[in-house]
């Protein structure tokens, strides 16, 4: 802010220029959200005689209950409800697990040190960059011989494993920053590894819980790689029945039903953004700054 | 009794601590041993059969690098790194660019940021599935963008990079840009917020004007952000899959196949294993050969500070 107070272009042109500026910008990222919502609300006759931007004739909400209900997703056409459904049932495990694992690696590899525990770290922190094709064939293979292909089980596993790089990273960095002199303290009075995690390390961890939640929402989600390789038929995740959803080309392509398709996707997680955006960024830039 | 006592109190403590001891180790191993090996174990698994001529099954005996010779003389192969580099530059150079000029601009005590900054930003909340569904409607060659710019009344105008196999390859940058240069926007104005205002005082005291001040002080300042965020798009880049995917399917034919889509469907959907995992290699060496040297410089620049 005082950068910019020093910096703001006094004459009243220039100011003028910034704000049509940054709020064309703004329009440009929204369009899309509203030409996919316009398009979901018309009749696929709607969709022909109009353009990108033109209203509904008659605003239907035919697109959204073939595209929950009915709309064929490849083999199946019973909507993407069910898969919804997969998402959530998948979503719900993964996040909270990799979660309280992230918390309790990052708290013995902040505040409990031992030789080699920053290697252990380094080492966890390089799966954050991997590419993720490099273990796909061994963790179909694996997940076979667990009888756990095709699952959602399966899938939550696989979001755990690769998930704990991330959360453990957000606590530890987290954790490195409260004071040592806390835990001295309370091992001196008699707290053990596991009280001192519930009683006072854990209702510090707030703000970074916040951070990791929503940043392992997000990212489970929104993954469509592991849905796509991991898991088949009933079990696929939202992503993968959206991308077969638009992607069925028996019939006449109904465009209404992709959109709506789509915004249900999109749904949960931009709730999530509206409602705790301002966590969104800090695990962002947390995640990409310092991962 | 007192020396009872002490040594009765004493037990206790000791124990403690050998538990203590144990305990941190003891919790961190289960996860942490199954993260490394599918990490490092999976990792040199996908090497060894990138050395097998597996096939629709994985085999274990070794052929040396055949896999990375055939993949080498492949057409497909060729074309995916090719749209790799020039779609990973373009996505790179573009979300830069619009990110750090949004950045200085949100930057100018703008009434409404927070609300702007919201909107930049939430394409990064969507899956790209989601995104690339968006866009190939709106880039739909009949229904899409050709036929509101016909309403318009431009009717000469015509628009299906879509389905031409030399223009498909920019619609990937188009909806990539707008999904993440939001975030790369946070990230320089993050950055912008960390400089110190004296210097720019100083400057401005030497009467040297606004747009010097910033190409040559503040943009300077900002180049460990600049790192960081090729970093990230490149990232992003290398392991771009579900938006080419959702947008074009790696199509017309195979024009916008990237090394991501290659290697799903040689080793998913084509039997071609060996090759698959060979190509699955050649991107993890792709992200080393970025993340090496970044990580190499990161930590010499944090020995000097």
């Amino acid at each position: 802010m005082r950068n910019a107070a020093l910096l703001s272009w006094q004459p009243r042109l220039g100011r003028l220029f910034i704000y049509a500026t940054l709020i064309a910008v703004a329009a440009l990222y929204l369009i899309p959200l509203w030409v996919v919502l316009l398009t979901s609300f018309k009749t696929s006759a709607d969709i022909r005689s109009g353009n990108l931007l033109s209203l509904p004739d008659v605003w239907v909400l035919e697109g959204w209950i073939k595209a929950w209900g009915t709309a064929c997703t490849g083999v199946s056409c019973d909507g993407i409800r069910g898969y919804f459904v997969n998402s959530t049932v998948m979503v719900l495990p993964a996040v909270a697990l990799s979660t309280l694992l992230g918390a309790l690696n990052g708290y013995v590899l902040s505040l409990w040190r031992f030789k080699g525990s920053e290697l252990l770290f380094g080492l966890l922190l390089f799966g954050c960059f991997i590419p993720f094709q490099v273990i796909l064939l061994p963790m179909a293979q694996t997940l076979g011989w667990l009888g756990l292909a095709n699952s959602t089980a399966g899938l939550v596993l696989v979001h755990v494993i690769y998930g704990l790089c991330f959360t453990t990273l957000f606590y530890r960095n987290f954790y490195q920053a409260l004071p040592q002199e806390i835990i001295k303290a309370a091992r001196l009075d008699g707290a053990g590894f596991f009280t001192i995690f519930w009683r006072i390390v854990l209702p510090l961890s707030g703000p970074i819980t916040m951070v990791t939640l929503i940043w392992q929402f997000t990212a489970i989600w929104n993954d469509f790689l592991f849905g796509v390789v991991f898991s088949a038929g009933d079990n696929q995740p939202m992503t993968v029945a959206l991308n077969n959803l638009v992607n069925t080309t028996a019939g006449v392509k109904e465009y209404n039903v992709d959109m709506a398709a789509a915004v249900l996707a999109a749904l949960p997680t931009l709730l999530v953004y509206a409602v705790a955006g301002k966590y969104f960024v800090r695990g962002l830039t947390a995640g990409a700054i310092k991962g | 009794m007192i020396l009872a006592q002490t040594q009765t109190a004493r037990r206790p403590v000791r124990l403690g601590l050998t538990l203590e001891h144990v305990l941190p180790k003891l919790v961190l191993a289960p996860s942490l041993v199954l993260a490394l090996v599918c990490i490092y174990g999976y990792m040199a698994w996908t090497g060894y059969i990138s050395l097998t001529p597996s096939s629709f099954l994985p085999m274990y005996e070794l052929s040396g690098f055949e896999q990375y010779q055939r993949l080498l003389e492949n057409d497909r192969w060729r074309v995916a790194c090719f749209n790799l580099a020039l779609f990973g530059g373009l996505f790179i150079g573009a979300c830069l660019l619009v990110g750090v000029l949004l950045a200085i601009l949100l930057d100018q005590r703008i009434r409404a940021e927070g609300a702007l900054r919201t909107i930049y930003l939430y394409p990064m909340a969507i899956s790209f599935i989601v995104t690339g569904t968006a866009w190939k409607w709106i880039l739909n060659p009949s229904l899409g963008l050709e036929k509101l710019v016909h309403d318009f009344g431009f009717t000469s105008f015509e628009f299906s990079w879509l389905t031409d196999p030399d223009k498909a390859i920019y619609t990937l940058v188009m909806a990539a840009v707008w999904q993440s240069s939001g975030f790369v926007m946070a990230m320089f104005l993050a950055g912008l917020r960390g400089i110190d205002s004296s210097i720019i005082k100083a400057a401005q005291l030497d009467g040297a004007s606004l747009p010097r001040i910033y190409w040559r002080i503040v943009l300077p300042c900002l180049r460990p952000v600049f790192f960081s965020a090729v970093m990230v798009l490149s990232h992003i880049a290398i392991k771009s899959f579900d938006l080419v995917t959702a947008l074009t399917a790696g199509g017309p034919g195979y024009s916008t196949d990237l090394p991501a889509l290659f290697m799903y469907a040689h080793a998913f959907t084509r039997g071609q294993m060996g090759l698959g995992a060979a190509s699955a290699m050649m991107m993890l060496a792709g992200v080393l050969a970025i993340l090496v040297p970044y990580l190499y410089s990161e930590l010499r620049g944090k020995r000097h500070a």
